[in-house]
C-alpha cells in the first residue's frame, strides 16, 4: 500500500517537473509557432509541415546544436540492411545522400565511432561530410579502446589519430571516452588513466584539436559518479547518456546494469552540463509499441509517428543538447526531422502518458505465443496457450488491475481472475508450473516458458492478496 | 392482539432468510452483512463466551418468553414452516392437542448435552445444537443446489462477456456429515409434520434451557376464564401441545409465543400479556407421544461425486489429489488448539461454506465428527484469507487481526522423498519452494557434496506456517511430495 502511494507520489512529481521543463524549454529556446517560417519541403506526412529545426547551445563553446543528432552506428548496407546486422559493405551513397538530406534540413551534429559500422563508420562519415563546408557540422567520435590490445597508450593513440585521418578533419567537435563504466573503475582507470590518454585529450583539447570533451557512459554507475565529481578537474563539456521514457524510472528493469536516467540527467543538469542522448528509442523498441499501447498514443495524434513521442519527450527537456538517431533508412531520417522541426514539447497529460506507456510496456510484456501447441501437452498438465491468451488478452485490451487505488482496481481484478478460472481449469494454472523446461525446446518463438509462467504467478498471486 | 401473529410470522421468516443466505452465499458478500445473524445464535453465543448476546436472549426470554425459539432460531422456524403445511391438509388444522411434558426426555437429553459439552467428549454435543442443525442441513443439502444455479447464471454470464457470477465447484466434502445432516432434516420433518414443536419441547437443549427461564416471564399469552367458553381450540391448534384447555393452564416452559392461540380463539379469551394468575401444575392429562421414530434412512445413493467431462486435445491427463494421512489434524488459524476449537465449535459448517479456497470440509474422526478440519487438495489456506475467522460465530475461531494470520502456525510441512520429483531426477522442480509465503523451504543438494546430485526442498519448521501452499502445488499426484502435518497447540512465530 505504502508503495503504492510512493508510486502515486513519484507520478505526480514528475508530471510538475515534466510541466515545469516544458515550459522552460518552450522559454530556453524560442520555439517558434507553427505558422511562422514554414519552409517549403518535401516531407508531408498527413497534417504537419515541416518549419525550422529546433537548437540548443552548449555551456562552454556556445555551439549551436540541432535537437535531432545523426547517430553513424546503423548506416545501410548495399544489401539494404543496417550494417549493425549484416556484413555487407555500407552504401556510401546511401549514406551521402541521407547526409546531404539531413545538413539541407538543419541536421549539424554526427556522431560516428572508431567501433561503429563494423570499424567502417568513421570512414563512411568522413567521406559524405567532406563534401560540406567543415564549420557547416559538428562532428563527434570517441576514443573506443575497448579491447585490452589497445590499452596501451601507442595503441590508443593510434585510434585517435586515426579518427583524424578517417574523418578528413583537423579538429574534432566532440571527443568522448566511449562507454564509461563497463566493468566498472578497474577497466577505466586501464583504458584512460593508466596509459595518460585522459591528461592526452585534455590537452588536446587546450590545443584546439578537441574542441569539447566528454563521456559516455553505460554499466557501473560508480564511474559516472566519480568522473562527475571530478567535474571541477576535468570541465565536461558534455556527457552521453541513454535516456527515453522507458529508461528514465525502469532502466534496471530493462537491464540488471543500467541507471535510472532520472538520475543521470539530474546529476548532468545540475552542473549545467548539456546532455546527448542515445538509445533514444531503446534499440528500437520504442518505434514499434505492442498494439494496445500504440493505439493509446494514436488516439492522441493519429497522424504522428510512434518513434516521435519517444523523440519528443526527451526534447522536452532543456539540458538535453541533442538527440541521437541511429538511421538507416531515409524514412526514419524525414520522421525525425519533421518532429524536431521545430520541437513541440510534451504537455503534462501527454508526458503523464507516455511515463504509464513505459510502465505496461515494462511490467506487463507481451508474452509472443501464437497458440501453436507445439509445447503441450506439458508433462505436469498446464495448459500453456491458453495461460498466455489470457494474460495477453488482458494486456492488449488495458485489462490489467493496476493499483490498488484506482477506481477501476476492484472490477478489473475481478475480470482477470474470474476470466483466468473460466480459461484454465485451476490446476491447469501457471502456479503449477514446476520450471521443468521440456517446454522450452518445442517452442518456435522461443519463449522462456517457465520464466513467463513464473511472471504470470506472480502477477496472479499479487491480484489475489490485494483485495 | 390480533397482529402479534403476522408481525411474528414476518420476523421469523427474515431471520430465516438471513440464517439461510449466510449458508447459502459462497462468496463472503452476505457474510459480511449478516454475519451477525450467526452471532446471535443461542449456543454459539455461549461457546464464544458472547456475554453481551447472552444476557440480552436470557433478559428477551424472561421479558417476552420464548420468542427466540419462534423468531431468531432458524430450525424452529423450519419445523413451524413444515407444521403449516401439514395443517393445510384437510381436517388437520386443528390436528393438535395437550400432552404432558415428558420431563425424563427432556432433562434427559439437557443432561446428556451438558455432559458430552463439559465434558469434551468430541462433537457429539454439536448433534444436539439446532442452529447447527440447521447449518447442516442447508449447507450439505441446499447449498450444492445453489451453487449449481449460480453455476448456470456464470456459464450464461461468461457468454455476455460479464464477470458478475463465477463457477464453483460443488464436491463431496464428508459423507458422515451429509447423512447426519439428512437424518436431522428428516427427524425435525416427520416430527414437525406430525406434531409441531415435538423436537423444541422434547429434544432441543437450548429450547429446555430457554423453558426454565421462560415459566418466569414478564409477559406470556393468558386465558381470561371468564371469557373461556371451553372450547378448546386453541388447544388443537397448539403446536407446542402445552395448551391444557381443560384446566386453562399454559406450560410456560414449552410455550414458543407463536401466538396461534391468540387468534385461534373466537371469544377473544385469550390475551399477550402480564400474568395475574400464577399457573399450578394441573392433573395428568392422557398424553399422545410422539415416538421419536429415528428413521434411518440413509441415502446410499447420493454421494456419488459428478465427473466433469472435460475436453481434453492437447492437455495431459491430471490425476485427482488425494489427502495423506494427518496424525493430527488441521484446524485453521484462530482455532488456537485443537482443545478449544473441539470444545467450541458447533459443527454449524458455516466456515466451510464460507471457505473460498475449498479447504475446509467436516472431519470424519470420530472424535471431531462434523467439525471443520483442513486439507489441501483442491486449494491452500492463503495468508491473506480470514473469513472462516470472521465469521465463526461461536469463537472456535477467534477473529485474527489483519496479518495475524501469517504468522500463525497451524502445523509444518513434512517432506515425502519418494514422491519428490526432483529427488527422484524426474524433473528440476521447486516449485514449494517458490510458493512457499513464509520462506522456510530451501532447495539442497540431496547430497551436500555433490553439485550434480538432485535438489531436494529442506524444510524450516520454526518457519513454517502450515498454510499448505508446498503440498497444493507439488506436482506429485495423487500425493504430494510435500504435505502439512497439524500442529495440536497453534503458536505465533
Amino acid at each position: 500500500m505504502k508503495e503504492e502511494r510512493n508510486n502515486v507520489s513519484r507520478r505526480d512529481f514528475l508530471k510538475i517537473a515534466a510541466g515545469a521543463t516544458a515550459a522552460t524549454a518552450l522559454a530556453a529556446c524560442g520555439v517558434k509557432s507553427e505558422d511562422a517560417q514554414v519552409k517549403d519541403n518535401p516531407v508531408h506526412t498527413g497534417k504537419k509541415t515541416m518549419g525550422e529545426m529546433t537548437y540548443r547551445e552548449t555551456t562552454t563553446t556556445h555551439d549551436r546544436v540541432s535537437l535531432l543528432g545523426f547517430g553513424c552506428m546503423r548506416f545501410p548496407t548495399v544489401e539494404g540492411e543496417s550494417a549493425r546486422e549484416g556484413d555487407a559493405p555500407i552504401d556510401q551513397e546511401a549514406v551521402n545522400a541521407m547526409i546531404d538530406y539531413a545538413m539541407e534540413h538543419g541536421v549539424n551534429y554526427y556522431d560516428t565511432s572508431p567501433a561503429y559500422c563494423k570499424g567502417h563508420s568513421e570512414e563512411v562519415v568522413g567521406k559524405a561530410l567532406s563534401r560540406h563546408p567543415r564549420e557547416k557540422y559538428f562532428v563527434a567520435t570517441k576514443l573506443s579502446n575497448f579491447s585490452p590490445d589497445t590499452w596501451s597508450r601507442e595503441e590508443s593513440l593510434k585510434i585517435y589519430h586515426n579518427s583524424f585521418k578517417y574523418l578528413q578533419v583537423d579538429y574534432i567537435d566532440y571527443m568522448l571516452l566511449h562507454a564509461i563504466g563497463m566493468n566498472g573503475m578497474e577497466e577505466y582507470n586501464k583504458r584512460y588513466v593508466d596509459n595518460g590518454m585522459l591528461d592526452f585529450l585534455l590537452e588536446e583539447r587546450k590545443a584546439g584539436r578537441i574542441r569539447n570533451l566528454g563521456f559516455s557512459y553505460h554499466g557501473d554507475v560508480e564511474v559516472f559518479d566519480y568522473l562527475l565529481s571530478k567535474h571541477d578537474e576535468y570541465h565536461w563539456d558534455f556527457v552521453q547518456i541513454q535516456m527515453n521514457y522507458v529508461d528514465w524510472t525502469h532502466a534496471k528493469e530493462v537491464n540488471e546494469r543500467n541507471t535510472n536516467a532520472e538520475y543521470l540527467y539530474a546529476e548532468l543538469d545540475k552542473r549545467n552540463i548539456p546532455v546527448v542522448i542515445m538509445e533514444p528509442l531503446l534499440g528500437g523498441r520504442l518505434a514499434t509499441l505492442p498494439n494496445h499501447l500504440s493505439e493509446r498514443l494514436k488516439n492522441q495524434r493519429p497522424d504522428d509517428s510512434i518513434a516521435s513521442w519517444a523523440f519528443r519527450y526527451l526534447g522536452t527537456f532543456p539540458r538535453i543538447l541533442t538527440v541521437l538517431s541511429g538511421m538507416t533508412y531515409m524514412e526514419h531520417l524525414k520522421d525525425n526531422l519533421l518532429t524536431y522541426s521545430p520541437l513541440e514539447p510534451l504537455s503534462d497529460d501527454e508526458m503523464a502518458l507516455v511515463y504509464d506507456v513505459a510502465k505496461n510496456l515494462v511490467e506487463y510484456p507481451l508474452v509472443p505465443c501464437t497458440g501453436c501447441q507445439y509445447c503441450m501437452p506439458c508433462p505436469y498438465g498446464l495448459d500453456i496457450p491458453t495461460i498466455f491468451k489470457h494474460y495477453n488478452t488482458c494486456v492488449q485490451t488495458g485489462h490489467m488491475p493496476d493499483e490498488v487505488g484506482d477506481p477501476e482496481y476492484k472490477k478489473l481484478r475481478r475480470a482477470y481472475l474470474v476470466g483466468y478460472d473460466r480459461s484454465v481449469p485451476k490446476e491447469r494454472q501457471a502456479n503449477h508450473c514446476i520450471g521443468c523446461g521440456r517446454c522450452m525446446a518445442h517452442c518456435p518463438q522461443g519463449i522462456i516458458i517457465p520464466r513467463e509462467m513464473r511472471r504470470i504467478d506472480a502477477y496472479v498471486e499479487k491480484l489475489k492478496q490485494g483485495k | 392482539m390480533k397482529y402479534l401473529k403476522p408481525l411474528r410470522r414476518v420476523l421469523a421468516v427474515l431471520f430465516w432468510v438471513a440464517a439461510a443466505l449466510l449458508f447459502l452465499d459462497f462468496t463472503g458478500t452476505i457474510h459480511h452483512y449478516l454475519g451477525w445473524v450467526a452471532k446471535i445464535q443461542f449456543l454459539p453465543a455461549i461457546l464464544a463466551l458472547n456475554l453481551a448476546v447472552v444476557v440480552v436472549l436470557v433478559l428477551l426470554t424472561l421479558l417476552f418468553g420464548r420468542i427466540y425459539c419462534s423468531v431468531i432460531c432458524p430450525l424452529g422456524v423450519t419445523q413451524d414452516f413444515v407444521s403449516w403445511l401439514s395443517s393445510k391438509r384437510k381436517k388437520h388444522h386443528y390436528r393438535f392437542g395437550y400432552s404432558k411434558e415428558i420431563k425424563w426426555l427432556r432433562y434427559g437429553f439437557l443432561a446428556l448435552f451438558l455432559v458430552v459439552l463439559i465434558a469434551g467428549i468430541g462433537s457429539l454435543f454439536t448433534l444436539l445444537d439446532p442452529y447447527a442443525s440447521f447449518g447442516r442441513i442447508v449447507s450439505q443439502l441446499v447449498q450444492p443446489l445453489w451453487i449449481k444455479i449460480n453455476n448456470l447464471l456464470a456459464a450464461w454470464a461468461a457468454q455476455h462477456e460479464s464477470y458478475a457470477f463465477y463457477d464453483k465447484s460443488v464436491w463431496m466434502r464428508s459423507i458422515p456429515t451429509l447423512v447426519v445432516a439428512i437424518v436431522s432434516l428428516v427427524v425435525v420433518v416427520v416430527l414437525a409434520w406430525r406434531g409441531g414443536r415435538t423436537y423444541c419441547n422434547t429434544v432441543c437443549p437450548v429450547g429446555t434451557i430457554l423453558g426454565l427461564l421462560s415459566r418466569f416471564s414478564l409477559l406470556k399469552p393468558v386465558i381470561n376464564t371468564e371469557k373461556c367458553n371451553g372450547c378448546g381450540l386453541c388447544g388443537k391448534g397448539c403446536k407446542s401441545s402445552c395448551i391444557n384447555t381443560k384446566e386453562h393452564q399454559i406450560d410456560y416452559s414449552r410455550c414458543v409465543v407463536c401466538m396461534d392461540c391468540i387468534n385461534n380463539c373466537r371469544q377473544g379469551a385469550i390475551t399477550y400479556g402480564l400474568r395475574y394468575k400464577r399457573a399450578e401444575e394441573g392433573g395428568v392429562d392422557k398424553s399422545r407421544r410422539q415416538m421419536m421414530a429415528a428413521t434411518a434412512i440413509l441415502a446410499t445413493t447420493a454421494a456419488v461425486k459428478a465427473q466433469e467431462k472435460r475436453v481434453d486435445g492437447g492437455l495431459a491427463v491430471i490425476e485427482d489429489k488425494q489427502a495423506p494421512v494427518r496424525e493430527t489434524p488441521l484446524v485453521p488459524a484462530g482455532a488456537r488448539s485443537l482443545k478449544h476449537f473441539s470444545q467450541h465449535c458447533v459443527a454449524c459448517q458455516l466456515c466451510i461454506t464460507a471457505c473460498p479456497n475449498e479447504v475446509l470440509r467436516p472431519s470424519g474422526r470420530l472424535e471431531n465428527l462434523m467439525q471443520p478440519e483442513m486439507s489441501y487438495e483442491r486449494g491452500y489456506c492463503r495468508p491473506e484469507c480470514t473469513k472462516c475467522s470472521d465469521i465463526c460465530p461461536a469463537g472456535a475461531i477467534v477473529k485474527l487481526a489483519p496479518g495475524e494470520k501469517a504468522s500463525t502456525q497451524i502445523g509444518h510441512a513434512v517432506w515425502v522423498e519418494k514422491n519428490c520429483v526432483s529427488a527422484r531426477n524426474e524433473a528440476a522442480c521447486n516449485n514449494c519452494a517458490v510458493h512457499c509465503p513464509a520462506g522456510a523451504i530451501t532447495m539442497v543438494h540431496m547430497n551436500p557434496n555433490d553439485e550434480t546430485s538432485p535438489m531436494r526442498p529442506a524444510i524450516d519448521t520454526e518457519r513454517c506456517i502450515g498454510c499448505g501452499a508446498c503440498e497444493h502445488l507439488c506436482p506429485s499426484r495423487p500425493f504430494s511430495a510435500i504435505y502439512v502435518e497439524g500442529h495440536q497447540q497453534h503458536r505465533t512465530i
